[in-house]
């Protein structure tokens, strides 16, 4: 079983990378002193990590994050707009937004987006981790926000990291 | 040629970094106000550390790339931090030009504050 050895292939192969960036130079000993942290922090880190992270479909993932990427350039435009315009052409609302996703990793990223984008900001997870708070600077329509959030971020992810068996 | 390239970058991601400063001063209750840091400047940051990555990066045989990292950990970071200061201000019923919704730790008098 790779599950005692290496316990978190995925986790390896993100802190190789991160040394590597660290580092900032390319070299092949410089790459094997990564994966070599990489093996052994997660080893001796195990506890933090009580579920094994699976990415069903790692392509996706990599258009989500470009997705979200285009969504924070665009969206930081508007924001500054209304920053710009003034109070006035706020008008702030908490929006509850039911979740589907159960993974504490997928709510985190979830999560994180939702902050990222400008316009919306995640306050609160419920005690049931059945629903997002998320306060938003200019919301219409309450229902429609967290519609698009679901549509827009919620799916992709679920269809990431919790496909439907 | 990257010499423009640096400049217009480091004027777009400063002016950006300036707007979200200035939503810090100028928006009205808390709430709203958390939206500047995080938001505005996550593009400010990101025009000024591709401006980093290209002007280390021209000249040189290896491209600098550490830069990704800063990307990497305020993206970790910058909504984090906010997450907690949120729900602070919702624990301590901070006063939000929004109406709060029940479910958080604020209900009972969440209708008389909206406006």
């Amino acid at each position: 079983m790779t599950g005692r050895v290496l316990p978190h292939p995925l986790l390896t192969v993100a802190l190789a990378a991160i040394w590597l960036l660290l580092v900032n130079s390319f070299t092949l000993g410089q790459g094997l002193l990564g994966l070599l942290l990489g093996w052994l922090i997660p080893f001796f880190t195990q506890r933090f990590w009580p579920e094994r992270v699976r990415i069903a479909r790692p392509w996706w993932l990599f258009f989500f994050l470009l997705k979200v990427l285009w969504d924070i350039l665009v969206a930081n435009v508007t924001v500054a707009a209304l920053i710009l315009a003034g109070p006035r052409a706020m008008r702030p609302a908490f929006v509850s937004v039911p979740l589907d996703l159960r993974t504490d990793l997928a709510i985190g990223i979830l999560a994180n987006t939702i902050s990222l984008t400008p316009g919306t900001l995640s306050a609160q997870l419920s005690p049931d981790r059945r629903s997002l708070i998320v306060h938003g600077l200019r919301v219409e329509d309450p229902e429609l926000l967290a519609s698009e959030i679901k549509a827009r971020y919620e799916r992709p992810l679920i269809q990431i990291f919790e496909p439907p068996c | 040629m990257t010499e423009i390239a640096v400049s217009v970058l480091v004027v777009v991601g400063a002016l950006f970094t300036f707007i979200g400063s200035l939503g810090l001063a100028r928006l009205k209750d808390f709430y709203t106000r958390l939206h500047g840091p995080t938001k505005a400047t996550t593009l400010g940051v990101g025009a000024l550390l591709v401006a980093s990555v290209i002007h280390f990066s021209s000249g040189e045989d290896m491209p600098s790339l550490h830069e990704l990292l800063v990307t990497l950990f305020l993206f970790i970071t910058a909504p984090v931090s906010a997450l907690m200061l949120a729900k602070a201000a919702l624990h301590l019923r901070v006063r939000s030009a929004a109406s709060l919704l029940s479910g958080t730790d604020d209900d009972a008098d969440a209708g008389e504050q909206s406006g």
